[in-house]
């Protein structure tokens, strides 16, 4: 048996990024808590595993690694472009208690463009293809979203209830509170339409074309636009029921699917926001794959402990017990030799050493 | 082939009976017996009966695509899922209900009992109060009876237990009724499936309300 198929896919994304000129950043396990109490809300749990260093800080797992590379990142350097594979030490609401989960990801911090926008979402679409073919990429853009808010005059404070029905594909709810916000009819129908599309950007786009009512959703569009034919058309759909906090989020957003797998393996997007809020120029973008999901896509797990179990007694002497065994294992086969046979293994054939040969 | 969660009980047989009229039959699930799992292939569908407050976690974590949750169990637990449709079935509310009669606790911490924890505290958050959850698992009502709790949170149908025990609706916290609700990975690869159950079964919800 080999690598694990986690293990592999972390190998051959760090070899991905290293071949598009990303850098590797390494963090230590833990970071003062300052720096992510401060933007509690960007992490996807808010629950922080804390402790008291030797001199009295209070320290935190690090629940994050995004956090920690915009605040290294240095100003005014053209792009930094790095990737990372860290633990991060999170709750979920499904587990509770916290976990560990492993994190394979990228950043691209500085001045972003359309090329670089463009280069993360491949390479998000790359690394879920190393993954499995059969991977979906569902990309939105916040700014179509905000702009279509905007032109409907609705206030900050309200906007949050809405992404979040939207973010339930739940038109009744979201038709009840665009009446409850007095939201024109024509913005409410194009939210509900926003929130049930589903689909290729071929068949979308001309869809959101009509949608365009002022300039930032035209700007929203024009970047959909231009970097949605760089990517694999096949396996890539429109949603925008995808939301994101957007104090810290703007632009693209998107997240990957594997077949076979609960929720989402891969998520990412544009934070310019962050940046602002932490008092930087610039943009930014990235994304980070849940390695630890993929445990579940092994399949079909080994039935057998090992292939051989080897028994002997007090008669057989080490050395051909240890020989017989050897021999066994260049012939490819995995030997685990025993005195009786251990409870609750499984093994292809059990035999005695001395009696045949392998 | 679509895995559909149904909620045990009355509101399961409502929902089995709708789905059926929208042209996903099982015909085997009426059968009396003791399985758990019913298929037909014809229709592409695969049922299998839950406990209520349990759909939500199999359509979370993929065990089905599909299921029906009632929306007091979408509030308590907050699953990850699309909520794909009302269904109008199993319609009630959540409320607040206490003793006839009984006059307000504002001057102490209020003991609210109730099976649904989130949704009570977030309700007395939301009006800044202070409140001392008891969480109980079944005969909610027994509990201002007996001095446990001044008031409990609840689901009300019609009233009836409320009334013979001497209680009352405080208020009403939200409208309930039976949502379908969909796996949000499933959503992307069984897309058309999904989206056809959707539409019919919406459909057929639709003008049952309008015959109503």
């Amino acid at each position: 048996m080999g690598l694990t198929q986690a293990e592999q896919a972390v190998q051959q994304l760090r070899e991905l990024y290293r071949r598009y000129g990303y850098t590797q950043y390494r963090m230590s396990k833990f970071e003062p808590y300052d720096l992510y109490v401060r933007n509690k809300s960007f992490l996807v749990s808010e629950n922080i595993l804390t402790f008291t260093d030797a001199d009295g800080r209070l320290m935190a797992l690090k629940p994050d690694v995004t956090l920690s590379i915009v605040k290294n990142a240095k100003e005014g350097a053209g792009l930094q472009k790095v990737y990372y594979s860290e633990n991060v030490y999170r709750t979920s609401p499904m587990t509770r208690g916290f976990r560990e989960i492993m994190q394979t990801g990228l950043e691209c911090v500085g001045d972003i463009d359309l090329v670089s926008m463009g280069e993360v979402l491949l390479l998000a679409a790359k690394s879920l293809e190393t993954i499995n073919g059969n991977y979906l990429l569902d990309v939105s853009h916040l700014g179509f979203v905000s702009g279509l808010l905007d032109g409907a005059l609705v206030a900050e404070r309200h906007r949050g209830r809405l992404l979040t029905f939207m973010g339930e594909k739940n038109v009744p709810a979201l038709m009840a509170c665009c009446r409850e916000l007095n939201v024109n009819s024509e913005a409410a129908e194009f939210l509900c339409r926003l929130t049930t599309l589903y689909g290729s950007p071929g068949e979308l786009l001309p869809q959101l074309k009509q949608m365009v009512r002022n300039e930032r959703m035209a700007l929203a569009l024009q970047q959909l636009q231009e970097v949605c034919p760089l990517l694999p058309q096949d396996r890539l759909r429109l949603d925008f029921s995808i939301v994101n906090d957007m104090n810290y989020y703007n632009g693209f957003i998107f997240r990957g699917y594997l077949p076979g797998l609960p929720s989402g393996v891969l998520s990412g997007g544009r934070y310019d926001n962050l940046l602002r809020q932490m008092g930087r120029d610039g943009g930014a973008i990235g994304f980070a794959v849940y390695m630890n999901l993929l445990e579940r896509l092994e399949g079909t797990e080994d039935s057998y402990d090992a292939d051989v179990l080897l028994l002997y007694d007090g008669g057989t002497s080490p050395c051909t017990v240890l020989r017989e065994a050897e021999e066994c294992r260049r012939a490819g086969r995995s030997v685990r030799v025993e005195r009786t046979v251990p409870e609750g293994l499984s093994f292809r054939t059990i035999r005695k050493a001395g009696e045949s040969k392998c | 082939m679509l895995n559909i969660a149904l909620p045990k009980g009355r509101l399961g047989e409502q929902v089995y009976q709708i789905l059926e009229e929208a042209g996903y039959p099982c015909p085997s699930i009426r059968e009396e017996n003791r399985k758990l799992v019913f298929e037909n292939p014809q229709a592409g569908v695969r049922y299998f009966w839950v406990k209520p407050s349990d759909v939500a976690i199999y359509v979370e974590r993929a065990a089905a695509d599909i299921g029906i949750a009632g929306k007091d169990i979408l509030l308590e637990y907050q699953p990850e899922v699309y909520e794909l449709a009302d269904l109008g079935v199993g319609k009630c509310r959540m409320c607040v209900a206490g003793k006839k009669g009984s006059r307000e606790v504002r001057d102490q911490i209020l003991r609210v009992a109730t099976k649904f924890p989130k949704i009570a505290k977030n309700y007395y958050s939301a009006l800044s109060r202070d409140i001392d959850i008891i969480k109980l698992h079944g005969s909610i009502e027994l509990a201002p009876l007996l001095g446990l709790s001044d008031v409990i949170v609840d689901i009300v149908e019609t009233g009836t237990t409320l009334l013979e025990n001497n209680l009352e609706v405080k208020e009403t916290i939200v409208p309930i009724s039976a949502r379908l609700i969909a796996n949000k990975v499933s959503y992307k690869f069984k897309h058309e499936e999904i989206i056809r159950l959707c539409q019919q079964v919406d459909g057929l919800a639709n003008s049952k309300e309008a015959a109503q």
